[in-house]
């Protein structure tokens, strides 16, 4: 069932896709088809223990390279990690039928809604990048967990440049 | 009654969670003296709750109080005409509350609370409450409401409830709970417990509902969850980001953030009857955190259209375009009015510090509410004398509330995990 929702989600990114050119028209997106038998299961103990859909991928020295870091308030891709980028996005254009989910994150300075925009900002980049050296959209989804997934906790610096990331997720 | 019958219910079936300790932090500098006598009890119907110790602590957490030490009491009057005015001035009392509860044949309890103004020595309230026994903190805070309206003048808001999001664990395995408590922080009750985020909670304005945000299928959604049965059902999923809900005052539509595949955050508008979705914003730059007007005619959010967080206000009649409506300082974001809609509660960046700020909206100025280094989530109480807002202390989330001039503060620590994104829910019926 949650793959389900997953392939639906991935499709209704599609649908929306396929309707955009170079501007995207300012129209809302579409609500994603629902798949009401898992939807209406909302008071199961449906919390997901690890992610299932998350799969090893490739390895090799910078494949096996998953997470990009971001400098404080931006969304651009550093000098260091675009050989990085570069090696994700030739295996996925090699692999058409691989799926990657970006992950987008923020560190936990500042408004929480604000900081999902800027963890989608940084998952967007990434996607961008990805999508200009041939990885075909159907590939790609984003999702921005802002600052409510920290990599490690903490109040300095260190933790801030750690929790300011994109995750590669392979996807089975 | 009956919905508050089923949420006790639930309340004696739910797990082990954080619970909140009350602390006052500082108070006016000239506090009102008042004495609030032990009432006189209904044994066993009371199952021995302290009502005169619930009013005392509400009025004292308003920093607008100091109330007299039960064992400095010379007597302990349960009605109006046994205080002897003279001898409680003597003490520097300005004010007495006496009361004394009753168990009636059927089970509920009358509670008679009587306010004297010494200065006059006359009684100021002299009202009966009738309520279920499992009910009785609840007639204490409706006690404390009418003292402090009687005395302040405006109405209390201690008969109110909370909703926040207390975090268990460490990254990356954490545990997430949506929280509804007495806005003293007693009678917490876990409404929804998942592995994922949870976030952005928001009171419907009949305090019946909240809609948030979850994360439970590893893409944001935003889910409208009934606090008394607990049914939810999911409002928006759709592709990309689905965030910051907020209702319109008439509790029938709600403000979103979205951002389709693009990844362009925008407002819109969702009908929950009709499900109708219309596009209020169209920028380039992140435009999220809605809050309307409390007479609905328009919504204040944060931008980033102008390079950093900014608040904006957008009327909703035909072709009004957003304006800005902040001009101090680089950041400033999550806006909330006050219930009279002449303030507005920011997240603000104060000399490096996060703060909540409130701008006064005819003058644009601003003023800092807050000490902490990373404060968040401001939101008024429904009479607007508080805020409650998240803080950090010891590297641990804790929430606090403060009153809207700055003078007076507490905090409310969960003895375990952290607590975040406070919402102060409306009154109740």
């Amino acid at each position: 069932m949650k793959k389900l929702v997953s392939t639906a989600l991935i499709a209704a990114s599609l649908v929306l896709f396929a309707g955009c050119k170079s501007k995207p028209p300012p129209q809302p997106p579409q609500q994603e088809q629902q798949n009401t038998g898992d939807v209406s299961g909302v008071n199961d103990a449906n919390a997901v223990a690890g992610d299932d859909t998350a799969t090893a991928g490739p390895g090799g020295e910078l494949l096996s390279k998953r997470i990009i870091y971001f400098d404080f308030d931006r969304a651009d891709i550093r000098a260091d990690s675009q050989s990085v980028v570069a090696a994700h996005a030739q295996y996925l254009s090699k692999n058409p039928s691989q799926k990657v989910r970006l992950e987008g994150h923020a560190d936990e300075r500042g408004s929480r809604e604000y900081n999902i925009g800027l963890g989608e900002r940084r998952g967007q980049a990434v996607r961008r990048a990805l999508l200009l050296q041939g990885v075909a959209e159907a590939q790609l989804s984003t999702v921005s967990y802002g600052e409510e997934r920290p990599a490690v906790a903490g109040s300095d610096e260190q933790a801030y440049a750690l929790n300011r990331r994109v995750e590669i997720v392979y996807l089975k | 009654m009956r919905k508050l019958a089923t949420c006790l219910l639930l309340l004696c079936a739910a797990p082990a969670f954080a619970q909140l300790q009350l602390t006052i932090t500082s108070g006016v500098t000239d506090p009102i003296p008042i004495a609030v006598v032990p009432f006189e009890r209904a044994v066993p119907a009371d199952g021995g709750i302290d009502v005169a110790a619930i009013v005392q602590r509400d009025l004292e957490s308003s920093g607008r109080f100091k109330a007299m030490k039960r064992t400095d009491m010379l007597s302990r009057p349960t009605t109006a005409s046994a205080v002897d005015v003279l001898a409680w001035k003597q003490q520097r009392n300005d004010y007495v509350v006496v009361g004394r509860l009753t168990a009636q044949a059927n089970g509920d309890i009358v509670v008679k609370a009587e306010l004297i103004n010494l200065l006059t020595g006359l009684s100021m309230m002299d009202k009966p409450w009738t309520v279920k026994s499992a009910n009785l903190r609840k007639a204490a805070h409706r006690i404390a409401d009418e003292v402090y309206r009687l005395i302040i003048g405006v109405p209390g808001a201690f008969d109110t409830r909370i909703a926040y999001v207390s975090v268990d664990g460490k990254p990356p395995t954490q545990k997430y709970q949506l929280i509804v408590a007495d806005a003293d922080g007693e009678n917490p009750l876990a409404i929804l417990t998942r592995d994922r985020p949870l976030m952005s909670p928001a009171w419907s304005p009949d305090g019946s509902k909240l809609a948030y945000v979850s994360f439970e299928n590893r893409v944001s959604s935003v889910w409208v969850q009934d606090i008394f049965t607990t049914q939810r059902s999911r409002v928006s999923a759709r592709a990309g980001i689905n965030g910051a809900p907020t209702w319109s005052p008439d509790g029938k539509k709600l403000a979103l953030t979205l951002s389709g595949s693009n990844g362009n955050l925008d407002i819109y508008l969702l009908d929950l009857t009709t499900q109708q979705l219309q596009r209020l914003t169209d920028d380039p730059g992140i435009d999220t955190e809605a809050n309307f007007a409390p007479d609905g005619s328009a919504i204040y959010f944060t931008s980033d259209r102008p390079g950093s967080p900014q608040i904006y206000r957008l009327g909703l009649g035909a072709g009004e375009r957003p304006k800005r409506v902040t001009f101090t300082g680089t950041y400033n974001a999550r806006p909330r009015v006050s219930p009279d809609g002449k303030q507005l509660a920011v997240l603000t960046l104060d000399n490096g510090a996060y703060r909540i700020g409130i701008q006064d909206l005819a003058t644009g100025t601003m003023s800092i509410l807050s000490k902490g280094r990373q404060d968040e989530s401001p939101s008024f109480a429904p009479n607007g004398a508080m805020v409650i807002l998240a803080g950090r202390e010891g590297g641990k989330g804790i929430l606090q509330t403060v009153s809207s001039d700055g003078q007076t503060s507490s905090k409310l620590n969960a003895d375990a995990g952290e607590v975040r994104e406070p919402v102060w829910g409306p009154y109740q019926k």
